[in-house]
């Protein structure tokens, strides 16, 4: 099955914003995730014939990235980081009771498809560690419980917000689309800053008020 | 006097912070008016002067990159973001993009002005979706505003912008790497030279630089080289952000002058966890090499920390206490080097792996004296020795690890195993959960 003459014209828009077409593969596998939920044969035939590349070229870069996935992953991808800071602080402990929680482990779905798990490295939110990640939203400062909560949520359709991000939690393939520059309009939603961030200019201010 | 100074942080406490009517609100877009009336040679000596260094991890004085583009040469010129922020315990990008995209923006149009370039890139890490979203709106409104495009605030300057996410690679971090993503290849690093300088990307003169050192360059224009040299220590002007992350009783983001130390961060954010030491800590992230408590007074500036043994990298202060078994820590940095390597160069992508299956061994106390030595021999072989620092990285835990806390891996092989217990450095009871 093709992608429909829409598609293929989003494929061109994404293609125009660089000044070398092969630029564009990274976007077009972000597109295609969001169409089809990870890299499928489809996506990557077409990507080669659109930048002129052969599909070995474009399943190399694809194949490189772990964000690329050869096989569907959840509509909730939900990625506990296990990097040294967070592991110490409980991401190790969140990962274990998760993996008891779905039944699954690293990089398994659910048999329903509906969540799917990964280790991930460093996502750049250490003051807020433990940190885990839904579809690549920020839910800050976990701990095994409010996990459980998330994973209870996510299967009664009812997640909650990420820590720092919009006001409902989107699907894998919503965020795909996103990563491949496509606005879905809800940059203003969520907090401007988390506690975290504004630690030290809280005590600048009542440094300055004394 | 305060020790903190909050300019990029300094209005993240409005709940608009990130919109371009609060950014302007508070004089944003008027450093790009000014720079605009100079001629870019002006520009760049201005930052140059300013004494600003890259705040990636390296260093470099920004102005110097930028005077080392070719002029008229009749190529076209490139400035790429590195948004690509991925060394463990660094999250001051993240945050500063979430709450204030716009003095990013600002100091792409002024150091693209700089450098002749006419089209310029942000590459975001693809794991940070609604950080994208911000970056994204902060573009369209720039656009909206005249900011970007076709003869930018009537002075005939065009520049078109454009961001690009990443796709979950540590290495493209790394400039040459983040080239060749950009350009649509592997993120794997090239031979230098040629420098991106002189050939970058689409082997055009390029000008790489960390979202933190182009956020500052507004603020320079706007209030001017002295004000920017009165903070900070000789050779490290000005500002910059700290992010104090671990067994603290309050991490967080801290801008501060440059020069700041750990000792006085730690008392404005209330010390260490209570209860508990400070045993060992990074000064700018996992490749740094780690520090203890006798470093608590070492200046956090480029040479202070350079002086003391190791790199003030992304000023990333990650604390760890008493509880934490440093074995556990070096090897879970060391697993990640192994995971990160891009393959390219035999010694990062083969000896990572051996590393990573000794530190095993000398966790779960399986491994003998010996291997200390071997331990160290295999990074004597491994640093130095690839294309880009990112091996380096990998061994510089280990080399400083065992240089502070060589009694801790004797203890795991007298012991036959980790004498640490890791819920102790948990933030939570696990019991029950």
């Amino acid at each position: 099955m093709s992608f429909t003459h829409e598609e293929l014209a989003v494929m061109d828009s994404i293609i125009a914003r660089y000044p070398k077409k092969r630029s564009a593969v990274m976007p077009l596998l972000h597109y295609v995730q969001s169409l089809d939920g990870y890299v499928t044969e489809r996506g990557i035939e077409t990507i080669a014939e659109k930048l002129d590349l052969s599909t070995a070229e474009v399943t190399a870069v694809s194949s490189f990235y772990t964000q690329y996935k050869s096989e569907p992953v959840g509509e909730y991808h939900v990625g506990i980081c296990t990097n040294t800071l967070c592991a110490i602080m409980g991401g190790d402990a969140i990962y274990e009771s998760v993996c008891q929680n779905l039944g699954i482990k690293k990089d398994q779905t659910t048999a329903d498809g509906k969540i799917s798990l990964e280790r991930i490295e460093c996502n750049a939110a250490c003051d807020y560690a433990p940190v885990v990640m839904v579809n690549w939203e920020f839910y800050d400062n976990q701990t095994p419980a409010s996990v459980n909560e998330l994973l209870d949520g996510v299967r009664s359709g009812n997640p909650p917000a990420p820590t720092r991000g919009p006001s409902k939690l989107r699907t894998w393939k919503e965020n795909s689309a996103v990563l491949a520059g496509l606005s879905d309009g809800l940059a203003e939603e969520g907090l401007q800053a988390g506690e975290a961030s504004l630690l030290g200019l809280n005590i600048a201010k009542s440094q300055g008020s004394k | 006097m305060s020790t903190l100074s909050p300019v990029l942080s300094a209005h993240w406490d409005e709940p608009d912070s990130f919109t371009i009517a609060a950014y302007k609100r508070h004089g944003g877009y008027g450093a790009l008016a000014k720079a605009l009336k100079s001629t870019p040679d002006e520009v760049i000596a201005l930052i140059k002067d300013s004494g600003l260094r890259g705040r990636g991890g390296a260093g470099f004085p920004t102005g110097n990159k930028w005077s080392f583009i070719p002029q008229g040469d009749n190529k076209a010129h490139y400035l790429v973001v590195n948004a690509d922020e991925s060394e463990p315990g660094t999250c001051k990008d993240m945050p500063l993009l979430l709450a204030n995209p716009h003095s990013l923006i600002e100091g792409i149009i002024i150091g693209s002005y700089a450098i002749r370039a006419n089209h310029s890139f942000i590459y975001l890490r693809g794991e940070v979706v609604h950080v994208y979203r911000r970056v994204q709106k902060a573009i369209e409104d720039a656009y909206a505003a005249g900011f970007l495009g076709k003869n930018i605030l009537g002075s005939g300057f065009d520049l078109e912008l454009t961001l690009h996410a990443g796709a979950g690679a540590y290495i493209c971090g790394e400039e040459t790497a983040l080239l060749d993503s950009l350009e649509g290849f592997r993120g794997q690093p090239r031979l230098r030279p040629p420098f991106p300088a002189i050939a970058g990307l689409y082997a055009m003169p390029t000008v790489v630089n960390n979202v933190e050192s182009i956020a500052s360059v507004p603020s320079i224009i706007e209030h001017g080289v002295e004000w920017f040299q009165a903070m900070g220590t000789e050779k490290s002007k000005g500002y910059t952000l700290y992010s104090l992350s671990g067994h603290v009783a309050n991490p967080g983001q801290f801008e501060a002058p440059l020069g700041i130390t750990l000792r006085q961060i730690l008392e404005l954010a209330g010390g260490i966890r209570s209860g508990h030491q400070l045993k060992f800590w990074t000064p700018g992230g996992s490749s740094t090499p780690m520090f203890t408590a006798e470093h608590l007074d070492v200046p956090l500036d480029y040479e202070g920390v350079s002086a003391a043994g190791s790199m003030l990298g992304t000023k990333a202060l990650q604390i760890f206490d008493e509880t934490t078994c440093v074995v556990r820590a070096t090897l879970r940095w060391v697993e990640f080097y192994k995971h990160e390597s891009c393959g390219k160069c035999t010694p990062c992508r083969e000896g990572t792996w051996w590393l990573v299956q000794i530190m095993k061994d000398l966790e779960a106390g399986k491994g003998t004296e010996a291997d200390l030595e071997k331990l160290l021999d295999l990074c004597d072989n491994i640093a130095g020795r690839s294309f880009c620092a990112l091996a380096d990285g990998a061994v510089s835990p280990i080399i400083s690890s065992l240089k502070y806390f060589r009694a801790e891996y004797i203890q795991h092989l007298t012991e036959g195993g980790c004498p640490f217990d890791p819920v102790a450095s948990t933030l939570f009871e696990t019991a029950g959960a």
